[in-house]
């Protein structure tokens, strides 16, 4: 398995340019289920497992999947907020100087290292109620970034943090400094969260949901503007969502996770034309597509989504599959396989 | 370079009903700055003082306190005006105008004399700024260390975690009082020591046990990870975020602990425990010492002055603690709008 997962990412990284911004191998966390001080936990949710992939600076990757499936983990992993139990990330950011610097691995990232990869990785959180200390007013907020990294003195980061205000649609920005969040709309806060991630100017930022708190009158305003601004300052997102469609709308490649697997990853139009996987396809099923010439079956999954508390050793959508065999009880975890160029599935009936 | 598109309009406008933002000037400057953050603090306070006035026992008890402030602060004028140290002097003065110590009160003497021959009005004014020093000591000191300690353990957790809530385990389970009157028996115990014993016991005590659970169900709020994605370190989420949401709640413990102080310095002083000049907890001493207390009410000048301020200053300051209960706490607010 893990020889798998290697020559997996070693092409990856071939087929792409081999210029990767963040290339992510063969990455686990798993969490004790009861931690107490004095007692070894025995039993552990395994949020993510074995998963690789990369990311081209850029480029947009969505990360799909139903609540629970490790999305969250995978971008908690990838800036460092919490460690992997195994696995390996790496960063090739860009050197100050003008093109792509040294590749890093993550883990030997430290105190004053993280301070500076800290300008380059950053993240826009689920909840825009919850992401932001009430007592803080937004310039706080926004200059956090920039104050504990001591970028600049005060009236620089007024005015750094102005023009974040106006580029994210928060105009005029003055009238928005001394606001606190609860004084802020869902959509405005989201737009706050947004030029926070951003004020610093970093490379490469994962988005975990940042619209399924919004209505949707907000949603298509704030998917507009993370695109426009990933065009215009060159950023990377790994694109976290439950939804498909705004995948779609999103991102350049998309990765479909099922309980701390990926399973499927391609092109966003070659997975939605051409979903492989069994699981895929019932997402898809589940999707009002509105272009008349996607053609799908309709597989039925059954049961629920479960924890993966210690799964069994065997494919994990086994249990809800529609066409698992007996060859997928008997065999551990399908590998991850390229069934066309960049098309890649985990599967044994794929 | 980018255009927030068409959806802007949607979104700057403004909800309803914001108050007018403090700063609307484009690029502001140092100074702008400062002000912009005074005025947010000071509508801030008026938000919580109008949540505040809403509790009548509240007003009433902050208008006790009040009160007794104004009396502590009148007993250094009264004496350089009005009264002459050899008579009124709260310790060494002697009413020579009398020969029945102690005296009822009268028109020289309001409250009349002590058996020794002292004024009572003088003595009672004269502790009360004692009583202020004392209690108002001992809760920022406590509040102070329960703060910090509450943030750091709910912070860190594991070892350092479970060392101080140990100690404050330690520090519930000795009893109070009887540990002061162990500590007063050993050390010649002052105002100001009285003041930071109670201050750390309380501090590294109780208190801290109730800061930390704040603490906790700060520290895994969103925003906390925010931060660290900032670039924060321990520090700057320590002091920055978690402690700042503490706050409010530290401050009605400090109230709290104001009352838990001033009663405890009366106990003390009723024992003859402290090394003080004056206080109440002195005046009802002194009485029972000369055997006073027995005699019912008739001497009732020597007893019930003392007596009724402890009680008043005491429950005051535990009032407002409640009354601000409902300012930090929306949840115990009642709806009257
Ligand atoms: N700190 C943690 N301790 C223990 N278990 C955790 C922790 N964080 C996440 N998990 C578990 O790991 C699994 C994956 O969680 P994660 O938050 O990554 O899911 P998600 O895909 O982001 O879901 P959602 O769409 O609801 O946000 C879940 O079963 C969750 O209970
Ligand atoms: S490997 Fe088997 S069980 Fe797993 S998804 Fe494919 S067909 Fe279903
Ligand atoms: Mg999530």
């Amino acid at each position: 398995m893990v020889a798998d997962s290697h020559a997996v990412v070693s092409d990856l990284l071939m087929g792409g340019n081999g210029q990767a911004l963040v290339a992510v191998e063969g990455l686990t966390k798993r969490f004790p289920v009861s931690k107490s001080l004095f007692r070894q936990a025995s039993s552990f949710i395994h949020a993510v497992e074995d998963v690789s992939f990369s990311l081209a600076p850029g480029e947009s990757l969505g990360l799909v999947g139903e609540s629970g499936c490790g999305k969250t983990t995978v971008g908690k992993l990838l800036v460092k907020l919490i460690e992997p139990t195994s696995g390996q990330i790496s960063f090739r950011f860009p050197s100050p100087d003008a093109g792509s610097g040294e590749a890093v691995d993550a883990s030997t990232i430290r105190s004053a290292d993280l301070r500076a990869f800290r300008r380059q990785a950053q993240m826009i959180f689920q909840d825009p109620y919850e992401s932001m200390n009430p007592r803080r007013t937004i310039y706080d907020t926004i200059a956090e970034p920039l104050a504990v990294q001591g970028v600049g003195h005060l009236t620089d980061r007024v005015d750094r943090v102005t023009e974040i205000l106006t580029q994210v649609g928060l105009t005029p920005a003055g009238s928005f400094l001394f606001r606190h969040p609860h004084e802020l709309s869902g959509g405005q806060r989201q737009r706050v969260a947004i030029a926070r991630a951003l004020v610093i100017g970093p490379s490469f930022v994962v988005a975990d949901e940042p619209t399924s708190m919004l209505d949707v009158s907000s949603r298509t305003g704030i998917m507009t503007l993370m695109q426009n601004l990933a065009q215009g300052l060159g950023i990377s997102y790994l694109y976290i969502t439950h939804d498909l469609a705004v995948a779609r709308y999103m991102c350049h490649r998309i990765a479909v996770m099922y309980l701390g697997k990926i399973v499927e990853m391609a092109e966003t139009e070659e997975l939605l034309g051409n979903p492989l996987h069994p699981y895929t396809r019932a997402l898809l099923s589940a999707v009002p597509v509105p272009d008349p010439t996607y053609r799908r079956d309709r597989p039925d999954i059954r049961g629920d989504l479960t924890l993966p508390i210690n799964p069994p050793p065997r494919c994990r959508f086994y249990d809800r599959c529609p066409v698992a065999t007996d060859h997928c009880r008997d065999n551990p975890h399908p590998p991850m396989e390229e069934h066309g160029p960049g098309h890649w599935v985990a599967c044994y009936e794929a | 370079m980018i255009s927030p598109q068409s959806d802007q309009q949607n979104f700057s406008r403004e909800p309803p009903g914001i108050p007018e933002s403090p700063l609307v000037d484009l690029h502001p400057g140092r100074w702008q700055m400062a002000l912009a953050r005074a005025r947010l603090a000071l509508r801030s306070f008026r938000g919580g003082w109008a949540i505040f006035v809403e509790s009548r026992i509240g007003v009433l008890s902050l208008a006790t306190i009040v009160l007794f402030a104004l009396m502590a602060i009148s007993h250094p004028i009264l004496m350089a005006t009005v009264w002459d140290a050899e008579v009124y002097d709260p310790v060494t003065g002697y009413a020579f105008d009398r020969l029945d110590h102690p005296a009822p009160p009268n028109w020289r003497h309001p409250l009349g004399t002590d058996p020794l021959g002292r004024d009572v009005l003088s003595q009672l004014l004269s502790s009360t700024r004692s009583e202020f020093v004392l209690g108002i000591t001992a809760a920022l000191v406590t509040v102070g260390i329960a703060t910090t300690v509450g943030a750091v353990a709910a912070y860190y957790g594991g070892l350092v975690d479970a060392l101080f809530m140990r100690l404050a385990d330690l520090i519930i389970a000795l009893p109070g009082i009887s540990l002061l009157i162990v500590l007063s028996a050993l050390f010649r115990l002052n105002l100001f020591y009285l003041a930071l014993i109670i201050g750390i016991l309380g501090g590294f005590g109780g208190t801290a046990i109730i800061l930390k659970s704040q603490a906790l169900s700060i520290r895994v709020k969103p925003y906390i990870e925010a931060a660290r994605v900032a670039g924060g370190g321990h520090f700057h989420i320590i002091f920055v975020h978690i402690i700042p949401n503490l706050l409010p709640l530290s401050l009605l413990y400090m109230m709290f602990t104001v009352t838990g102080a001033i009663f405890a310095e009366a106990v003390l002083s009723f024992l003859g425990l402290l090394d003080l000049r004056m206080s109440w907890g002195i005046m009802i001493h002194t009485a029972n010492t000369g055997g006073y207390l027995l005699g019912g009410t008739r001497y009732w000048w020597l007893i019930i002055p003392a007596g009724a301020s402890i009680t008043f200053l005491c429950s005051a300051f535990y009032l407002v603690g409640r009354a601000l209960d409902e300012v930090v706490n929306p949840r115990l607010r009642r709806h009257t709008s």
